[in-house]
């Protein structure tokens, strides 16, 4: 008879799984018993220092000076009905695009006017309808703690905009010139790389902030770019647009004009593929553009007055003013994160194959053709992951604004912390937001790269 | 048969100094353009840097001299560098800072000779130097020196000891937590990969900013930590999130057929992991590591935000004292240098790594 010989026994604690398991347990309690000890401990804690826990106090009144505040838009019921019009326009242009595609000829063409017509029309709507609908807070010293953290993260998300835009393009300067056959552009721009990579950020926000910025002259004597534009110790002063009574509806023209431009490249780019007729986009798609806004600037009158500005007794007035601080902020996080993107764009376009650029210069393509349809598009997946990490890197170090003073999201809450004692909901807040940041930064370069990155079978 | 044609010398144009600087620096003429704007862009910045840090500078002790003159007061590095180096650690103890320094580099020095370097003696030297050092700057204790204690360091040695500390603490955490992360452990899985995550997608100063307001309420209240500690503890939470993930790659880097042999020869998790897998894991993210070693040290000067006296918080300090008012350039100058020097020195070392280790394998 063939019978196999029972296999030995492991007890289950000596089995592997026994063995994952038993530590893992072992883990477990151990965690659950520090956060037990914490948890304990942080009763006490509060009770000794008399701190009532809890988000009451984001209620209280704040009653500190923020030195730069913008209006913080609260949601009101408006949000609802734009982003219904919004699913409402899209539905409706996909519908009719489904009609337009079957009816060819001028009443397709009509049919596909009209989904354009729904599609940037009716979010434009719901915009005009619900523009006193969107309640726009002003902070002000009896404002609460809340509202003083949202003017906060408004000032972060002003400065990560404004440093990931800027920061690209300097990076890509800076990686051009290192790839240049000109030695001493691709000698200095190493140099700028190794010198900004080398450095603490905190220490360049210093040398601009303490450093640079001090040494510009004062009011009186402010470098000026004719009336345009004055450069002082007190910041940039540059000029302002003033949006008056047409403002509304010529931003309204001007949204609408862009996304119809937009679906009419898609449309003809989708013909071209399709039937191979040159899609023609460009003079339409610019007289859209032009006409729109030109329209409604008729029809409303000027949407918006430029103004100066002027000195006037001690300081500017008029104009938009951007303070030393944020200057000193934006210039110094471009310029750091700016050697670190150069590395990362040179590292994307050395990485495309030679033959590539050999072959498509063979089928005779021009150097702009070359760059735009057969080096940048393999570059870019290359590029994007470690971009979207400078990014994040950008929206985090903008934290560092609170060692020069710019009110930003961790400087305002680093303030309601000592004032209301409330360290562990204000660390909290901190984290979960900018954990949030990160989250859309990386969602959103995460569907770019999907597009961009390599279709495999 | 034809006669044979002598090799004609390369043109003129194209050899030597002069074809040098035709091919990088003048031809094509949009070449000669950029030449001419990086000559005037190099001259507008290093002129006036020129003027101020060697034309118009003084050496002198005395800043009333030093005022006198437009250019840098280097007599202010001079008088205040020691503060640069150890804070306010008392003068008079300041040999125990450089003492520690000259022990490290003396071991680091015969770590060198390559008959020492395989010796038992010198790893047990290395083990034991952390406690040296403490002992050393500390004091206290069986050591008989008068304890100096952490709130009384500060400068470039607060700057490397909180680095090293963090880097030696978070190397073994992040080790667990990549294990953790690359494991099929249902509980212990997703708790590191949360871990990861939540500290890699926050500013390093909100984690500081824990570790020196919130950490406190978690202990309970008899359990004092200093300042230097908390920032320590916050700084090495921080980069074991960063490390683990530097150290995942590496352990994704190493073939499937490694575990199967290590299972085939019977061995369990632990024996698996450090016998075959972590060392050759480890050996391919030297390079990323070192540039993790980087961003720890840059991000140091963080510490002065909850209240340490790093480099950048030294260059406060003295500049606004009477004597040297106002000298934050020199300052500025002074600490970009040790910095830069660290940093780059560090770079370059990974990059030659990065050039040596590949080899080895292939």
């Amino acid at each position: 008879m063939n019978q196999r010989p029972a296999p030995p026994q492991v007890p289950f604690w000596r089995s592997p799984q026994g063995r994952a398991w038993t530590f893992q347990i072992a883990m477990l309690a151990a965690f659950l018993w520090l956060v037990a000890a914490a948890y304990s401990n942080v009763l006490a804690n509060l009770e000794s220092r008399g701190i009532s826990s809890g988000f009451k106090f984001l209620r209280n009144e704040a009653g500190f000076r923020i030195g730069e505040t913008m209006g913080v838009p609260l949601p009101g019921w408006g949000v609802f009905v734009i982003l219904a019009a919004l699913a409402a326009g899209l539905a409706a242009s996909r519908l009719m695009a489904r009609r337009a595609r079957s009816t060819p000829g001028p009443r397709g063409d009509a049919w596909f006017a009209a989904g354009v017509l729904a599609c940037a029309g009716l979010p434009v709507l719901a915009l005009w309808l619900t523009r006193d609908a969107v309640d726009v807070a002003h902070y002000s010293e009896t404002s609460s703690y809340g509202l003083a953290l949202a003017v906060g993260l408004l000032n972060t998300l002003k400065v990560t905009l404004i440093g990931c835009v800027a920061s690209t393009f300097l990076g890509l300067l800076v990686a051009l010139g290192r790839l240049s056959p000109n030695w001493l552009l691709r000698t200095l721009c190493r140099w700028y790389v190794e010198l900004n990579r080398n450095l603490p950020v905190l220490l360049q926000l210093f040398f601009w902030y303490f450093i640079v910025l001090q040494h510009l002259p004062d009011v009186r004597n402010s470098l000026s770019l004719g009336e345009w534009a004055f450069l002082n110790k007190r910041g940039l002063y540059v000029p302002a647009l003033v949006p008056l009574d047409g403002a509304w509806p010529f931003c309204a023209a001007l949204l609408a004009a862009l996304a119809a431009a937009v679906v009419l490249r898609r449309r003809s780019r989708r013909l071209r593929d399709e039937t191979g007729a040159p899609g023609r986009w460009v003079v339409p798609g610019a007289c859209l553009l032009l006409a729109l806004p030109a329209l409604s600037w008729l029809a409303a009158g000027q949407p918006f007055a430029l103004e100066l500005p002027a000195l006037k007794g001690f300081n500017f007035q008029g104009g938009t003013g951007l303070s030393p601080e944020f200057t000193a902020l934006v210039v110094g996080l471009t310029v750091y994160v700016s050697a670190f993107n150069a590395e990362i764009i040179r590292s994307g376009i050395q990485a495309v194959p030679k033959g590539q650029r050999e072959a498509a210069r063979a089928l005779a393509m021009g150097e702009g053709q070359v760059l735009r349809l057969v080096v940048l598009p393999q570059a870019m997946r290359v590029i994007v992951p470690p971009m979207t990490s400078e990014y994040l890197a950008i929206a985090k170090s903008s934290s560092l604004a609170v060692a020069i003073g710019y009110p930003d999201f961790v400087s305002v809450g680093g303030t309601v912390l000592n004032q209301s004692g409330q360290s562990i909901e204000v660390v909290g807040i901190w984290m979960g937001v900018y954990l949030a940041i990160s989250l859309v930064i990386s969602l959103g370069m995460n569907i770019y790269n999907r597009r961009v990155a390599l279709v495999e079978r | 048969m034809a006669p044979e044609i002598p090799d004609r010398p390369p043109p003129r144009l194209e050899t030597g100094a002069f074809g040098w600087v035709r091919r990088n620096l003048l031809w094509p003429w949009y070449n000669a353009v950029l030449t001419a704007l990086s000559l005037l862009l190099a001259w507008s910045a290093a002129k006036p840097f020129w003027n101020w840090a060697v034309a118009n500078a003084t050496l002198t002790l005395d800043p009333a001299v030093a005022r006198q003159h437009t250019g840098a007061a280097w007599g202010y590095i001079r008088d205040t560098w020691p503060i640069f180096m150890t804070g306010i650690y008392p003068a008079e103890e300041r040999w125990r800072p450089l003492a520690a320094l000259v022990l490290v580099l003396a071991l680091a020095g015969l770590s060198l000779l390559p008959r020492l370097r395989r010796g038992r003696a010198l790893r047990l030297a290395w083990l034991a130097s952390p406690l040296a050092v403490f002992a050393l700057i500390h004091g206290g204790g069986f050591t008989g020196l008068p304890a100096v204690e952490t709130h009384y360091w500060g400068g470039l040695m607060l700057t490397v000891l909180l680095s090293v500390v963090a880097m030696a603490a978070a190397f073994p955490l992040s080790v667990l937590l990549a294990l953790g992360r690359t494991s099929e452990l249902p509980v212990a899985r997703p708790f590191c990969v949360a871990y990861i995550e939540v500290v890699r997608g926050v500013p390093l100063i909100t984690i500081l900013f824990m570790a020196s307001v919130v950490l406190p309420l978690f202990l309970p209240s008899d359990v004092k930590l200093d300042k230097v500690m908390r920032a320590m503890v916050g700084i090495t939470l921080f980069f074991a999130a960063y490390l683990a993930e530097n150290i995942r790659g590496g352990l994704q880097g190493i073939p499937k057929g490694q575990y199967e042999a290590a299972d085939a020869l019977g061995m369990g998790y632990w024996k698996k992991m450090t016998v075959v897998i972590l060392p050759q894991a480890l050996r391919i993210v030297i390079p990323p590591m070192v540039n993790n070693f980087i961003a720890i040290l840059k991000d140091t000067s963080l510490v002065g935000i909850v209240g340490l006296m790093d480099l950048l918080q030294i260059a406060f300090a003295t500049t606004s004292s009477p004597k040297w008012f106002g000298r934050l350039e020199e300052a500025n100058v002074f600490i970009a240098f040790w910095y830069w020097v660290l940093c780059y020195g560090m770079s370059s070392y990974s990059a030659r790594l990065e050039r040596k280790i590949p080899s080895a394998d292939r």
